[in-house]
């Protein structure tokens, strides 16, 4: 078995993947994923396209289904029992690489919807708690508009204030910052980092190895559904063991 | 607080292995698409017991119990729990020709072999120089189609009055005339309703909406009524020419709305594109803009094609016997009548137009497709 | 030409004039085609003795109307004729676009579901009705089921109250008692109580978050107040069943088969039309909408209620008005099978009797043009405060 046990021990574990098989039909798209993910810690995964990782935290909150295996989030086991999967989802928040915003709400509306109709918060309260949120993103002047009507890097920031306004306990990224323009990567990298250092549990799917480096506690490889290395950023990136791993990280370093 | 890195490092590789059996092949397709759940299973099970009771009847109507070959309809009125198909048998040169004389048919099988090839060529996406086929198809097919089909003494055919026509070749002229006519004054109005002359907008506008906003058998009626007093009394349109003129003008404005669609889906940097490189309105228009929009629209011509098809059958109401009128008149030979004559005629024309219309459909499914690859 | 002349004629070359000259020369050319038909128009028109005026809408009409909303008989004038076909248009509109509403959105939505066999047999509903022409359709219902039925003394009987025979589809008539009254005021007052509540509960929720089932208690007011007020003062309507007197049925709501047929023929053919635009709205809704009110926590039903819903309707409003559209034109098939309509009656019998062609088909295509602008009207105004805003 895997060294992950370690952390394991310590009982305060966000997300446990124990022996995790996936088929999409008859292909084979993971392949016994074993992974512990501690509160608080920060996981960047990455690995070539068609690898699975998108796949892998789109399993988390149950986007999609997994065959043979467990997935525990937060104490929860994720089966077809809808109410843990509601009971996922409330605590666990997404944010989607084309960032998924409601186009018929505004900013404001679209950060509130789910604490009302979800958490049943009162109105004022999660239009308090939404303000509050989109000034950390610093884009609290934009909340009366529409999606439509905000830049990529703006628009994405609301989708992270939308996320957190369910105040979740872990939060996922899909390759948040694949769908920007270069000059608003940046803007949206900070917040994230900014989140990170705030002590949230988080696991992001990205290329940005800069982000990496800075933010992450392990680095998660994975190619062709299995998981080939995790490591600390700076092993991972300097001394990278794995010949797969070696080579991913020379296609993508240049 | 903080958490030791965990390392690892892959040491053999996972095998690849099948799905577990539940969430594989029929069994999984199965459990997802028909038993998902409780409600899902029950209504498999109302389906299936729909389809259980529906289906042999059906099929025993129009095969098994039906009458295949008779010479008239005692044998129909004897067996009434089947299709007599026989009656369709019986009246199919009829139903293909109305009362056009018997001796001068080939002229219309001529007519519509011709057609049928031209129509191929010009549909088949890879045919070598189709713009002459458009040419042939839209000049001169028209032109050949009217000499033949009404006769003229200069070439030595005897004439054919309009009032014999009738049948599937009716509804085939006026949907293709349809076409023919409406195509080129589509694109003149569509053009004319994106021109940034005021004057030549509003009567394109004006146009359109008058024709789209209207039924269909008012414009018949116009076109039937006010057509020959609109006309100097010399000049009286024969009286199949007057539903035909209606139907170019009623195709021409739902033709002008898709090429209209056609052309503003076009990128704007086409026509910069053209104009940076000098020329001119009519030149831009004839050598970029209308070959690229025209090629989106395709699909959208053809399923113009196929509603006007089903519209022809409305020509009947200002006198044209085209192949619904056709059949109605046939029923009513009571040499045949019978209970079962009515259902089977309406049962033959349905599977007719269905078939013909599902056909075209697949075909303009089939272009949307290509097209869509090429523009990845 | 020399420098001078050239640049008097340059200004032919100005792209505004060239604008102008084309568009005076055609305003020109649609004038003198008007001209010359309105010249000949009146010419033949004299020549065959047909009137020019208008003064036939004040003659009598001579003919009988099966159905006629209000009073007619045939001392009617052509004019009150006109008014009885134009009623008869929309009343089959007003029944037909709810009905064709419905059962369009129930197959939108089969279509729409995950069982693989309802999915299939809407598809094959919608093929059938959207490749076979409507008059087919309507002379099928006419001719091979509705005539076909059994004569007035062997009706099919559904529970003793629906008849159907060759005549007609006979239903049992509401007639109004006294305590209609108690009975309307008690609809009136569950609607107004469901939609108190409705705020009431919308107030509650945006101060403390609670929700309240508000669909429940509406359709609890809705269906329970009437009944309550039935069983303390009376049932407010008796029903008028036909009954067989002589060779005929009398008394009921009887619907002629003309209108039979006109309403399944339509209200069939166009709900496969609508099922289609449901189903291609709610398909454009992107999947990434759903997975994003399902990653925020919403379950199924809030997620179709405040996310793709009212995304699709967006998507569907503009093409199921121009189906409704479609409805009143395809209506004037009626002249096909008999049902007294506007073009049935008015450019039928009114324009062979009267022969003022010009006249009536200039009326009855202003009515049709009155209708479809308005509504296209009504749907700009509706895409102006509804679209989503972009940049």
């Amino acid at each position: 078995m895997s060294d992950f046990s370690a952390v394991a021990d310590r009982g305060d574990t966000a997300i446990r993947f124990t022996n995790v098989h996936k088929w999409y039909g008859s292909f084979h798209v993971l392949r016994n994923i074993s992974l512990t993910v501690g509160r608080g810690e920060r996981i960047v995964v990455c690995g070539p396209s068609g690898s699975g990782k998108s796949t892998l935290i789109r399993c988390v909150n149950r986007l999609e289904d997994h065959q043979r295996g467990s997935i525990v989030v937060d104490g929860v086991e994720l089966t077809d029992d809808i109410k843990r999967i509601d009971e996922v989802r409330r605590e666990v928040g997404m944010v989607f690489q084309n960032f998924n915003l409601f186009p018929h709400l505004t900013i404001l509306e679209n950060c509130t919807l789910a604490p009302i109709w979800v958490r049943k918060m009162p109105k004022r309260d999660a239009e308090e708690l939404a303000a509050k949120l989109l000034a950390r993103v610093k884009i609290l002047d934009q909340a009366n508009k529409y999606p439509g009507q905000l830049s990529g890097g703006q628009q994405q920031r609301a989708a992270i204030a939308r996320a957190l306004c369910m105040t979740p306990k872990i939060m996922l990224f899909d390759e948040p910052t694949s769908s920007l323009d270069p000059e608003m990567v940046k803007e949206v990298l900070d917040t994230m980092t900014a989140l990170a250092q705030e002590g949230m549990t988080m696991v992001v799917v990205t290329h940005e190895m800069g982000f990496a480096r800075q933010v992450a506690d392990r680095v998660v490889f994975i190619d062709r559904g299995e998981i080939v290395e995790v490591n600390a950023p700076g092993a991972f990136f300097d001394h990278p063991q794995h010949e797969r791993t070696r080579l991913f990280l020379s296609q993508i370093l240049h | 607080m903080s958490l030791e890195p965990v390392a690892y490092v892959r040491t053999a590789p996972e095998p690849e292995e099948p799905p577990p059996l539940l969430s594989r092949g029929g069994l999984a397709w199965i459990r997802a698409n028909l038993f998902s759940s409780i409600g899902s299973s029950l209504v498999t099970i109302g389906c299936v017991a729909l389809a259980a009771y529906l289906l042999p009847h059906l099929a025993a109507w129009a095969t098994t119990r039906a009458i295949w070959s008779a010479t008239d309809g005692a044998v129909c009125r004897q067996h009434q729990d089947g299709a007599c198909w026989a009656f369709v048998v019986a009246k199919w040169d009829y139903l293909r020709f109305g009362s056009y004389p018997v001796a001068e048919r080939w002229r219309v099988d001529v007519v519509e072999a011709i057609g049928a090839a031209l129509v191929v060529w010009l549909l088949w996406m890879n045919a070598p120089r189709r713009s002459w086929g458009a040419l042939l198809f839209f000049v001169v097919y028209p032109i050949v189609a009217l000499i033949l089909l009404r006769g003229s003494s200069l070439v030595g055919l005897p004439i054919v009055d309009t009032l014999l026509w009738g049948g599937i070749f009716v509804s085939l002229l006026t949907a293709v005339v349809g076409i023919v006519f409406s195509l080129p004054l589509g694109v003149l109005l569509a053009l004319g309703r994106r021109s940034p002359l005021p004057v030549v907008r509003m009567a394109s506008v004006v146009f359109i909406e008058f024709v789209r906003g209207v039924p269909f058998i008012t414009i018949l009626f116009m076109a039937n009524n006010l057509l020959p007093l609109f006309l100097p009394e010399a000049w009286a349109p024969d009286r199949l020419l007057r539903p035909l003129a209606g139907i170019a003008i009623f195709s021409a404005a739902y033709m002008a709305e898709e090429v209209r669609g056609g052309l503003q889906s076009l990128d704007r940097g086409q026509y910069e594109a053209a104009m940076a490189l000098g020329l001119n309105y009519p030149r831009m228009t004839a050598l970029v803009i209308l070959p690229q929009a025209l090629t989106l629209v395709i699909p959208g011509i053809v399923n113009n094609f196929i509603g006007l098809f089903m519209d022809t059958t409305l020509v009947s109401v200002v006198g044209v016997t085209d192949f619904l009128e056709a059949m109605n008149n046939a029923i009513k030979d009571p040499v045949w009548a019978g209970p079962t004559i009515l259902t089977t005629g309406y049962v033959f024309a349905g599977i007719f137009y269905f078939a013909f219309c599902y056909g075209m459909a697949r075909y303009s499914a089939h272009v949307e497709r290509t097209l869509a690859k090429g523009r990845r | 030409m020399d420098p001078a002349s050239a640049r008097r004629w340059s200004w032919l070359n100005d792209q505004r004039a060239r604008g102008l000259i084309y568009q005076a020369l055609l305003l020109g050319l649609i004038g003198a085609l008007a001209w010359g038909a309105i010249d000949n128009a009146l010419i033949n028109m004299r020549a065959r003795g047909i009137p020019t005026g208008f003064g036939f809408w004040n003659d009598v009409a001579g003919f009988d109307i099966n159905l006629h909303l209000i009073s007619y008989s045939n001392l009617s004038t052509y004019g009150r004729a006109f008014w009885v076909g134009l009623l008869n248009t929309l009343l089959i509109a007003a029944i037909c676009i709810p009905l064709a509403t419905l059962l369009g959105f129930m197959i939108g939505v089969a279509r729409l579901s995950p069982n693989w066999l309802l999915s299939r047999f809407a598809s094959i509903y919608t093929s059938i009705m959207r490749n076979t022409p409507l008059l087919l359709l309507l002379l099928f219902w006419y001719n091979a089921v509705l005539k076909s039925l059994p004569g007035p003394r062997q009706s099919i009987s559904v529970g003793g109250v629906v008849f159907l025979n060759n005549r007609g589809l006979y239903l049992p008539m509401p007639i109004a008692r006294d305590p209609a009254v108690w009975f309307l005021g008690a609809v009136l007052a569950a609607v107004a109580l469901a939609a108190g509540f409705r705020a009431w509960a919308r107030r509650r929720q945006d101060r403390t978050g609670a929700q309240a089932p508000t669909a429940f208690v509406a359709a609890a007011l809705i269906l329970g107040l009437p009944a309550l007020v039935t069983a303390a003062v009376g049932p407010p309507f008796a029903f008028d069943i036909a009954r067989l007197s002589g060779f005929n049925l009398k008394g009921g709501l009887q619907i002629i088969p003309e209108m039979a047929a006109l309403i399944f023929g339509l209200v069939t053919f166009t709900a496969a039309f609508i099922a289609e635009i449901v189903r291609a709205g709610v398909l454009a809704v992107p999947v990434g909408q759903v997975e994003a009110a399902g990653a925020l926590g919403l379950h199924r039903g809030l997620s179709m209620k405040l996310v793709v819903i009212p995304q699709a309707m967006r998507l569907i409003t503009p093409p199921l008005t121009s189906q409704y559209l479609n409805v009143i034109k395809n209506s004037s098939l009626a002249v096909f099978i008999g049902y007294p309509d506007l073009v049935q009656i008015f450019t039928g019998t009114v324009l062979n009797q009267t022969q003022a062609a010009v006249q009536v088909m200039a009326i009855t295509m202003a009515v049709y043009l009155a209708i479809s602008l308005s509504v296209a009207l009504a749907l700009n105004a509706f895409n102006a405060r509804y679209a989503l805003k972009g940049r």
